[in-house]
């Protein structure tokens, strides 16, 4: 388990609706998450869960409601917002390393560019952050040479390169072979101990059950259900989300 | 082929007019036709509009008319430079709008997740171009972009006859009209073989290019 979360929140919605032209695909959201805490979001697809974790970075703009980081209001954009993006790791499915760059320069990019870091000390960083996901020797080599796997492990050491306050996983082992996906938890896994404050769009219970201080569930755009994660699984309140587990559960 | 040889001096100094005029205007047309593509696809409307209008105007007037109104029109504005000038820069306004929109097709080729991966670690928009998606998108922009500058060096004739001078075409011009010789071998014999030395040197190098800059996704 977890350092306990404390303090007042980090990551705060509160009201956020969002439309996709007619679909409306957060409804009223209203979500605190708490320094340290790691938040899984689970839920059957189409529920929102993916728009909701790319709102809090606003890759999804929201038409109504509010959300803030570190008691800051999610600027609309401009370089405000980049800059508080670089506060905000991201992480998502499809790794999207830059495909022209070497494993090293990935990590380094951001460091460099937005934090102005030099070149060397961006690239000590971005050897040891690689050395703690298991990567460092492929440190030159181009993303389309590493395994999946290996690629989601170095999309992660480039969000942790920016040093940022929370980190979003947005179904970050969906895209990946099954031998290659307990690489990947086993890092976020590490990442929850060290008292990172986490958002994870995932379909790992095992990874809920290991490392996470809350669930999300939810349905048709609302948050249907929030509960620790063993309360969760074991005695799940609403109907939806009984329903929805006892498909996931049951194989 | 002796009407040609007799007269190598002038096409050999016509070959060296047209590359000054196709050099320094794509000096200018590359980086704006990159300028214009980088509005067309900015988060900012006013930005998108200019880029749009911009395209809009350029490619869709007549080389021709474009010069008339660089030689012509700019002098009526209190612009006063040399016909070379104004030549090139009707040739460079042309051509970007095509630049323009061979390098934004690059662009809508490069997976939209790159770009929100470049946002998501704190680049700005101009960063997230600059650093990100260029790069990505000059791989596939090497062939159609290619195609754009050579016709460029040929269009280069035109901005010769509007009254540049000098350039192999009016060497050709002048030589048979002028001069009394016959058009046919200097038009083939002459000036079009220094136009294919220009465009099949162009086209070696692009493809020299495309291989340098291809790698795997």
């Amino acid at each position: 388990m977890t350092s306990r979360p404390n303090g007042e929140p980090l990551v705060r919605l509160s009201g956020v609706n969002k439309w996709f032209g007619e679909l409306h695909v957060l409804q009223d959201i209203d979500l605190d998450i708490a320094r340290g805490e790691v938040v899984v979001v689970i839920g059957p697809s189409g529920s929102g869960k993916s728009t909701l974790c790319r709102a809090i970075n606003r890759l999804e703009p929201i038409e109504k409601g509010e959300i803030t980081i570190d008691g800051e209001r999610l600027p609309e954009e401009g370089k405000e917002l980049a800059r508080l993006r670089a506060d905000v790791g991201m992480v998502f499915q499809s790794f999207n390393l830059f495909a022209h760059k070497t494993v090293l320069e990935n990590v380094t990019l951001g460091p460099t560019k937005v934090r102005k870091k030099s070149k060397a000390d961006a690239e000590k960083r971005a050897r040891e952050l690689l050395d703690r996901v298991g990567v460092a020797s492929q440190a030159d080599k181009h993303p389309a040479q590493l395994s999946g796997g290996q690629q989601q492990r170095v999309a992660i050491a480039r969000a942790l390169a920016m040093e940022p306050k929370v980190m979003l996983f947005d179904e970050p082992t969906s895209a990946l072979d099954p031998e290659m996906i307990n690489e990947v938890l086993d890092v976020m896994v590490g990442l929850a101990k060290d008292g990172m404050t986490m958002v994870v769009v995932t379909h790992e219970m095992g990874f809920a059950r290991r490392a996470a201080n809350r669930v999300v569930f939810m349905d048709g755009g609302r948050i249907v259900e929030a509960a620790e994660p063993e309360s969760f699984f074991t005695n799940p309140r609403s109907d939806r989300a009984k329903d929805f587990l006892s498909k996931i559960l049951t194989h | 082929m002796s009407p040609v040889l007799d007269n190598i001096d002038l096409f050999v100094d016509g070959f060296l007019t047209s590359l000054e005029i196709i050099l320094w205007a794509l000096a200018g047309t590359l980086p704006l036709g990159v300028l214009i593509a980088a509005c067309r696809v900015s988060p900012i409307p006013p930005l998108r509009a200019f880029g749009t209008f911009w395209v809009t105007t350029f490619r869709n007037t007549p080389l021709t008319v474009v010069l008339v109104f660089c030689a012509f029109g700019l002098p009526e504005l209190g612009i006063n430079r040399s016909f070379f000038f104004f030549g090139v820069l009707g040739l460079v306004l042309y051509t970007s709008a095509f630049v323009c929109e061979a390098v934004r097709s690059g662009i809508n080729s490069v997976p939209a997740g790159q770009a929100e991966a470049a946002r998501s670690i704190g680049l700005n928009f101009t960063q997230g171009l600059r650093y990100v998606v260029l790069p990505q998108a000059l791989r596939t922009v090497v062939p159609p972009l290619g195609s754009v500058v050579i016709a460029m060096m040929k269009n280069s004739a035109v901005v010769g006859a509007f009254g540049v001078g000098g350039d192999l075409w009016s060497t050709g011009q002048r030589l048979t009209s002028a001069l009394g010789y016959e058009t046919f071998p200097i038009f083939v014999g002459g000036v079009a073989v220094g136009y294919l030395i220009i465009t099949l040197t162009a086209g070696a190098l692009l493809q020299v290019l495309e291989r340098r800059v291809a790698i795997a996704r």
